[in-house]
């Protein structure tokens, strides 16, 4: 038995380059349970990280009572993260909502689900009356919904109510991945595949902290790590991680100066003619001018910008340019800071121009970090048109329109699709009235929390909350609707690296809580949204119809999901897409034969300048006739839009820990995660630490222009002059007599990359006081991982008898 | 050569589209991308003013009386809201085009005047300014329906 909180990645299974990666059975079941006990395993996959992780719900009695890993699945062979080992419990939690909610006077009061959207409908009608109509709603939703209930979702909401103004939580995690896909490659898609584990010499991680947050993608990188040849390993990265820990070479560059150490590397691995010209040659478009730019970044210069020694950034390029397959994950590290697209983009020209793509062991993931945020992408739930489609080209749009059998004119199309920050700032400004919100937590995760609660309070806005819980959101919702879960309904999700699972039913919800997509046709039907032909627009009634519609909607675009079926998804491993008649098993890697999505009639963007975010039309990205080819975009450094000044003098950055996920709505009801790290902490650095005469588990202040929160120290490996918030705590758990200030969101900027829109978490100005002795009790911290603590002392952390989860190498 | 005062055009509407991104910047705070972007363009404004001087300084030399109603006023100061917004960013398309356009005509009086160094400071600079002109378009695009169909 292995306690999988104090050992979060489990025992080792080396294995060497080419080697089939071994299977790990793990298992948990409650209690005293053991296999024997299990009436029914029903088939699922992680819904708590973006891994995708294929695992079966163990059911006794018609409750979830575990969960075992799937050993045929390509994704984890077996292994479960412990996210997924003990998180199920909050499906069972007593406080799940299991009635809808109304607003009156002032208060939420329980009614039934006639009541509920009778209430929603009735203010849609109201709302749709009248010129621009469409234009008071905006969605807001997620990436822990299913397939099937974004793509019913972007149809009501682009064919029904016609609207922009849809967008999900994707954009504070993937937006940067998908808008840095679709700049290189000209669609989002990741090229790479989990297998490019097995086969690669180097790995390059880019601002992931992937032990953490994508806890089997890391066993897989451990146990190549322990084999014959293992990989190289690059970390960039301002804290100390497990993963940096690990790294051969670590750069804890200075936040917000991706870029500047990008274009450096570049220039290195240049003027070593460590580059493929032919393939450079044949499959690139901008070579000259990324040389041109790049040469402004010699090792000194970017030692200093960075902070990093000048020999580190050449040793660093060394190992980039001296490795045959280099394998890059990119994550928040870049995605939430500074010149966010431009910078990730940085990784795909370093891939390009050394061809190191679309073979085994050459690969990138443009990370994700959510299970299903690939699927708020694809189908349209979000900033982008189904199918990855481009807005600015009226063939596609006409397609959809065929399609849907609706007027093209009713499908918004006149400019990008609105991005969450400007919904909620059209709702501030009082032309976005009616706001729904679907499985995401904003009062707790967007920026600047004090103006997102002052935006939901308003009298004027209806707020419709779709939830399991009643989150913060929802305490200030005027509808509250109750919805199932995973393990309470069926339908499928694609992980980072293509990888199509079925999740099926294991369980009834609790009460009268009502699966998402029953919840969004329940809307369409009492909308009575038509279709040209007067037949109602959205025909399924099932997941699998949705699931089919969807398949047509992606017929002939890079997602092609017409080869799948629900039944070729049961019994066996998840399957890749595109998967088609061209390739009935699906795709392990695209772009092996070098050809890009970029032709003007294929491609998913006309692109954009990555300083402005202007964007390019038709006819400009015509004239570069980029014919297959991929875009290699060069960019100058620019400083963070917030530095440290005297008031401010030190900088924020924000993130997880393995034990918890988002706002911990469901990590927090499990007693095994959350006692692993109940309460937030800041990490300090022991040199600013002493500086300020703060001793581990004291008291202390951060404060920004925008808010100030308390929390317990603890000094950790973190780069000097920064500090590191954990942005899961809220206040749901707290009591409302005594909530003191702790959401790291109160703290950071409203501010976003001018291309994929993703708010920048990672670069805030702060100042850091002692406020009260902690009396020599260590902060709520982890030990394990980035809270490591510097200082000896400090109790481990561990799960203890009732975190005891088995782990078998070789299968059951 | 009356060269020196196109110079000395282009240089005040550098330094008047300069000083009216800071202006409508700070008078839409609460888009913080347009606050953000402003502000970022108009440093970029400010080297290129700064890149003219000295050309405008030696041909003013040899340069005769400057002509009647050279100057263009296009900026008034800015405004609030959400129509204000989309107003004040058409104001600095305006004096983002004027900008555009006296490149253009700069970089062809560089070429008669065989000026080299001139030439390369148009070459490096026309571009950020169609780039500004493209940005503001997107914006403006971005927020016309929602401004003027859908706002009460």
């Amino acid at each position: 038995m292995v306690d999988r909180i104090a050992d979060p990645w489990g025992p080792r299974t080396p294995y060497g380059s080419g080697q089939e990666w071994p299977v790990r059975v793990d298992t948990f079941l409650d209690g005293d349970l053991n296999a024997e006990d299990v009436d029914r395993w029903v088939q699922s996959a992680s819904i708590l990280h973006s891994n995708g992780d294929a695992l079966d719900i163990a059911v006794r009695d018609g409750r979830i009572v575990g969960v075992r890993g799937r050993a045929v699945d390509r994704v984890n062979r077996g292994r479960v993260d412990p996210k997924d080992l003990y998180g199920w419990q909050a499906n069972n939690s007593p406080d799940r909502l299991t009635r809808p909610l109304v607003r009156e006077g002032g208060r939420l009061v329980e009614t039934d689900w006639d009541t509920a959207m009778g209430r929603i409908v009735a203010r849609s009608k109201e709302l749709l009356e009248g010129p621009g109509g469409w234009g008071h709603f905006g969605f807001y939703t997620s990436g822990q919904l299913f397939l099937e209930e974004y793509y019913t979702l972007g149809v009501i909401g682009k064919a029904g109510l016609g609207t922009p103004h849809m967008d999900g939580n994707t954009r504070l995690c993937t937006a940067t991945a998908a808008a840095a896909l679709k700049a290189t490659f000209g669609a989002d898609g990741q090229p790479g595949s989990y297998a490019d584990v097995d086969h690669c010499d180097a790995i390059a991680i880019w601002g992931h902290n992937v032990a953490e947050t994508q806890t089997v993608l890391w066993m897989r990188m451990l146990d190549r790590r322990r084999g014959p040849n293992p990989p190289a390993l690059l970390a960039v990265d301002p804290r100390s991680t497990a993963v940096t820990r690990e790294a051969d070479l670590h750069l804890p560059i200075r936040n917000g100066t991706n870029m500047a150490l990008l274009n450096g590397l570049l220039r290195e691995v240049i003027q070593h003619g460590w580059y493929d010209e032919a393939y450079v040659d044949a499959h690139t478009l901008g070579f000259d001018e990324l040389c041109r730019t790049v040469d402004g970044y010699p090792p000194e210069l970017v030692a200093d910008i960075c902070d990093i020694p000048a020999a580190d950034v050449r040793r660093a390029a060394e190992l980039l340019g001296g490795s045959q397959r280099l394998l890059s994950t990119v994550l928040q590290g870049f995605y939430q800071s500074n010149q966010a697209t431009a910078a990730s983009c940085q990784v795909n020209n370093l891939h390009l121009i050394r061809g190191m793509i679309g073979r085994p062991g050459a690969g990138i993931y443009q990370m994700n970090g959510q299970p299903t945020a690939q699927n708020t992408r694809e189908t349209g739930a979000d900033g982008d048109l189904p199918g990855l489609r481009n807005w600015d080209n009226p063939e596609h749009i006409a397609e959809l329109a065929r399609l849907w059998n609706v007027e093209p004119e009713v499908i918004p199309h006149w400019a990008p699709p609105t991005h969450a920050m400007q919904i909620f700032r059209y709702a501030e400004q009082g032309s976005v009235k009616l706001l729904w919100i679907s499985a995401t937590n904003p009062a707790v995760s967007l920026p600047d929390l004090s103006r997102i609660r002052r935006i939901l309070r308003q009298p004027e806005l209806f707020v419709v909350v779709q939830d399991l819980f009643l989150t913060e959101t929802a305490e200030l919702a005027d509808v509250v609707l109750p919805a199932a879960t995973w393990g309470e309904k069926t339908g499928t999700f694609t992980n980072v690296d293509r990888t199509v699972h079925l999740s099926e039913k294991a369980v009834d919800p609790p009460g009268e809580a009502r699966a998402d997509l029953d919840i969004f046709l329940d809307y369409a039907r009492r909308m009575d949204f038509r279709d040209l032909d007067g037949r109602p627009l959205v025909k399924w009634t099932t997941p699998e119809e949705a699931f089919e519609a969807w398949q047509e909607c992606s017929r002939g675009r890079p997602c092609d999901y017409t080869g799948l079926t629900y039944d070729r998804l049961r019994g066996g491993s998840g399957i890749q897409w595109p998967c088609n008649d061209a390739n009935p098993d699906g795709t392990e890697r695209l772009y092996a034969d070098a050809v890009f999505p970029t032709d003007p009639a294929v491609c998913e963007t006309y692109g954009q300048d990555l300083d402005t975010g202007a964007e390019f039309l038709a006819d400009e990205y015509r004239a570069k006739q980029p014919g297959g080819r991929a875009f290699l975009h060069a960019v100058e450094y620019r400083p963070s839009p917030e530095v440290p000044d005297e008031e401010h003098p030190m900088l924020l950055t924000t993130g997880r820990t393995v034990y918890q996920f988002h706002t911990r709505t469901k990590t927090g009801r499990a007693p095994q995660l959350n006692s692993a790290a109940p309460d937030v902490w800041v990490e300090l650095n022991p040199a600013d630490a002493g500086r300020l005469g703060i001793a581990e588990g004291d008291l202390v202040g951060i404060a920004s222009p925008r808010g100030a929160v308390q929390a317990r120290a603890r000094l950790s490996g973190i780069r000097p002059g920064v500090v590191f918030l954990p942005f899961h705590y809220g206040w749901f758990d707290q009591d409302p007599a005594d909530r003191t200030p702790r959401a790291a969101n109160e703290l950071t900027i409203t501010a976003w990359d001018p291309v994929s829109k993703q708010p920048l978490f990672k670069v805030a100005a702060v100042a850091v006081t002692r406020l009260a002795d902690g009396g020599g009790v260590p902060a709520p911290a982890p030990t394990v991982g980035g809270s490591a603590p510097a200082v000896a002392g400090v109790p481990a952390t561990v799960g203890g008898p009732a975190a005891e989860a088995n782990s078998r190498a070789g299968g059951e | 050569m009356h060269l020196a005062h196109y110079l000395g055009l282009l240089h005040r509407a550098q330094v008047n589209l300069a000083d009216a991104l800071r202006q409508v910047g700070a008078s839409h705070r609460d888009e913080p991308d347009v606050f953000h972007l402003c502000h970022q363009q108009a440093e970029r404004c400010d080297e290129y003013a700064e890149l003219l001087q000295p050309f405008a300084a030696r041909y003013a030399e040899e340069a005769p009386a400057e002509p009647d109603r050279l100057h263009s006023n296009l900026f008034g100061g800015a405004r609030t809201g959400g129509i204000g917004l989309l107003r004040d960013l058409q104001d600095l398309y305006l004096m983002a085009a004027e900008c555009d356009i006296c490149w253009t005509v700069v970089g062809q009086a560089a070429y008669g005047a065989r000026d080299r160094d001139l030439l390369a400071v148009v070459q490096r600079c026309e571009g950020g300014t169609a780039m500004q002109l493209k940005w503001l378009r997107s914006r403006m695009k971005q927020a016309a329906p929602q401004a003027l169909v859908v706002a009460d």
